[in-house]
């Protein structure tokens, strides 16, 4: 028997259409904008202006704190201006604008292909390097590596956990990677283990990608103390929680962080932006994008630069579908749908996903005939069909007891609903209100 | 101009089950029964479903277009299933007025007048059900013969009848059916209460097409069982064997189709446990020691009442602990 994490899940179609596709580099795009919040924290401050040339991996805006991160140019060019466009939020953010002109990177990066294996740093060295090239979550959560490596005092981790599980349907960004970088992804875990003093590493994959658990588990036994678990495909299991339970079989307690059971969840390209920033010498300024939908002709696993626009990764895919409804930054089932495709890449974007017209209209929302499959699909054992009526009723005393705050907003109990109820819009609202309750307190 | 897309909050995808798929499914499941019925007691057995059919769905229509005004919901699959469900709880014989009465209880007062479907706290049919028994005993209760029989007679004896008035087991054992009988339904009794075999084949489907679990049937017809055997294991003169507790009368029905209906029944599977050992609990009750033959419709409704308390107090097995 696979395993898998022990309560709920969905199986949404799978659809990963762009899975056979090898990652191309997308052309340079014209112009970039890039946002310099594209992290869970502080946003970084823009240390450019107007005019600046900048190259390559230069720094263009500080981190502003420990729980925040460096903000590198993708391109090199002239600064056309620092304002405020959309973003994936669909909501107005500072960032930099820059006309590209030719391709000039920072000296120090090594621009070779060759695998460098060997490294000479310490835990902390490394941390700190992480740190300055700006590396974030990749799976899209984007809270900053080096946070995670420092773990709270009195804690330690005993073992990290790569997630190469991909469990939104669509995205393929992730398996690309580890097909063709498999020998760069285990340096770079090779590195996280260092630094985070661990000798223990486990890859897992769902059991949909045979290719990349064949790959990895030759790979593994090259490298010291890392190993590979084939996972039953299974929804949400790349949220942290559920991998932790799926692999090792423990439970995160309520509020609590991964260390608290000793583990440290980073995901596979996380693993292979740090190899790249300190083998390579090179920041986080490009990611791996898939981009695909149903109508899309030509569904592509890109190689892009922070900063560009949308309409340049469906340009490359084979264009825009006559009858797209909708656009998601990301996949289906946590994805953001962005207002337009002027919206940029960030470090977070692991796919653009564009939907036909009807797959975007929502069903007739009818009454809750309580049939309890939200609650028998909730990862975190919670009763979703109660919190979007405590949410709705504005009971946030209640909700809170109903540990609201635990929900991830999977969307495994909006995606099950027979009645089609928005419970996940309402459950988001409540967590947020009850955020509030709880922040007032302190 | 630039086109603008949908913009809503995740997730964006749908499993594309509906309310409306499931409810067919439960009707598919109970289509063999409505066959068998008629197979048995003929085309009375056809003419009292329709009648129960055609009275629920036009009173849900009459009643949210004109009383209620709102939108009707008619084609959701759930006023079908209460029309069915009150037909397999009756006679086949009933007159037709006394058809129309329970319809009119079923949806009128149990469903419409707790909000429609979900809002309800007791099951509709049973509730139509209870309402015939208690205002019409002698029609509700005058069984026709099984056509299959060949006995000639207007009215027959349930299994349940049977033990109820009869003086000692051996008399009892002496005018019931085999269990072979009880088993493909060649009984006398209500309409959809007939076929143990044919019960627990639509159980099946429903459980391999996921509308129902298993924790409400099993834990109504093990403690059933269970309490069962323990007096016959004490007393096999005064009481009954256990397998015709539980082939007779509506236990089967009721534990696979009636004490599952998801709208009253509790959400989690401890929850259901708890439900489906209370029904068990109270009907076998009725039957040994209360005044009526079955007990089953009044221990659903009874746990209906407790199903909004079992909720609030049955959690799922939450992730983390505590
Ligand atoms: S979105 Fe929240 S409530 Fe809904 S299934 Fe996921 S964790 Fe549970
Ligand atoms: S899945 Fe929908 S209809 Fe079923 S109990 Fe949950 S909210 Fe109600």
């Amino acid at each position: 028997m696979l395993k898998t994490f022990n309560l709920g899940g969905v199986h949404p179609p799978e659809n990963k259409l762009s899975a056979d596709k090898k990652i191309e580099n997308l052309p340079l795009p014209k112009t970039v904008f890039i946002p310099v919040a594209q992290h869970i924290g502080a946003p970084a401050s823009p240390v450019v202006k107007r005019g600046d040339e900048v190259k390559v991996g230069q720094v263009i805006a500080q981190s502003s704190g420990f729980v925040s991160t460096n903000i590198h140019s993708s391109v090199s060019g002239k600064v056309k201006k620092v304002d405020v466009s959309a973003d994936s939020s669909g909501y107005s953010k500072q960032g930099i604008f820059i006309d590209v002109a030719g391709d000039e990177w920072m000296e120090e990066i090594d621009r070779t292909e060759e695998l460098v294996k060997e490294f000479n740093l310490d835990g902390s060295e490394i941390v700190k390097k992480i740190q300055e090239a700006g590396i974030v979550g990749l799976g899209g959560a984007t809270f900053p590596t080096h946070v995670k490596l420092v773990p709270p005092k009195g804690m330690k981790a005993e073992v990290l956990l790569l997630n190469g599980v991909e469990c939104e349907p669509y995205l393929t960004s992730d398996h690309r990677l580890m097909l063709e970088k498999a020998d760069e992804i285990m340096v770079g875990i090779q590195l996280l283990m260092k630094s985070l003093q661990v000798n223990k590493a486990v890859i897992g994959i769902e059991n949909n990608k045979p290719d990349a658990i064949q790959l990895l588990t030759e790979k593994a036994k090259e490298y010291q103390g890392v190993s590979v678990v084939a996972l039953k495909v299974q929804y949400p299991q790349g949220g942290e929680k559920q991998l932790i339970n799926a692999v090792t079989g423990k439970e995160v307690p309520s509020g609590a962080l991964p260390i608290a059971v000793g583990a440290v969840v980073s995901n596979v390209g996380t693993a292979f932006a740090v190899y790249e920033a300190i083998q390579k010498n090179k920041p986080l300024f490009e990611r791996i994008v898939t981009v695909t939908g149903k109508g899309v002709s030509k569904p592509s696993n890109f190689r892009v630069r922070v900063g560009t626009a949308t309409s340049e990764l469906v340009e490359a895919a084979g264009g825009l579908p006559e009858n797209t409804g909708k656009v998601i930054s990301g996949g289906p089932m946590m994805g953001r749908a962005i207002p337009s495709l002027d919206v940029p890449v960030t470090k977070g974007t692991s796919g653009i996903l564009l939907m036909q017209e009807e797959e975007s209209k929502r069903g007739e929302v009818l009454n809750c005939i309580r049939c309890a499959r939200c609650v028998s699909v909730c990862p975190m054992g919670l009763e979703p069909y109660l919190l979007m009526t405590l949410g709705e009723k504005h009971i946030f005393d209640r909700a809170e007891e109903e540990r609201v705050m635990d929900c991830i907003e999977c969307g495994s109990c909006s995606f099950t609903c027979p009645s089609h109820r928005p419970l996940l819009d309402y459950i988001r609202y409540g967590k947020g209100k009850v955020g509030q309750i709880i922040r007032s307190r302190k | 101009m630039k086109k603008i897309f949908t913009v809503a909050p995740s997730p964006h995808v749908h499993s594309n089950d509906s309310t409306q798929k499931i409810m067919y499914r439960v009707v598919y499941a109970m289509l063999p029964l409505l066959a068998w019925s008629v197979f048995v007691f003929g085309l009375d057995a056809l003419r009292v479903t329709l009648i129960a059919v055609v009275a629920s769905l036009a009173f849900e229509y009459l009643i949210q277009k004109f009383l209620l005004k709102v939108k009707p919901t008619v084609t959701d699959g759930s006023a079908l299933i209460t029309g069915i469900l009150l037909s397999f709880n009756v006679p086949s014989n009933l007159p037709w007025w006394i058809i129309i009465i329970g319809a009119l209880a079923a949806i009128g007062i149990a469903k419409l007048s707790f909000g429609g479907l979900g809002g309800n706290i007791f099951n509709p049919a049973l509730v139509g059900r209870v309402f015939l028994l208690i205002s019409f005993p002698v029609q509700m209760t005058s069984w026709p013969v099984n056509i299959k029989s060949g006995i000639d007679a207007v009215t027959a004896a349930t299994p349940l009848g049977i033990i109820k008035e009869s003086t000692s087991i051996a008399d009892a054992l002496n005018s019931l059916p085999s269990i072979t009988d009880m088993l493909i339904g060649n009984t006398g009794g209500s309409l959809g209460e007939m076929s143990a075999v044919l019960i627990v084949l639509g159980g099946l489907y429903m459980l391999w097409k996921k509308v129902i679990t298993w924790h409400i049937p099993v834990a109504v017809i093990a403690t059933v069982a269970i309490i069962a055997s323990i007096f016959w294991l004490i007393n096999p003169d005064v009481y009954i064997n256990p397998a015709y507790q539980i082939l007779s009368g509506g236990l089967l029905l009721g534990a696979v189709f009636m004490a599952t209906d998801m709208v009253t029944s509790p959400m989690t599977p401890k929850g259901q446990i708890i439900f489906g050992v209370g029904i068990g609990l109270i009907t076998i009750s009725i039957r040994m020691f209360g005044a009526y033959p079955e007990g089953i419709s009044f221990a659903i409704l009874i746990m209906n009442a407790f199903t909004p308390l079992i909720n609030n107090y049955v959690k799922p097995k939450r992730f983390g602990g505590k």
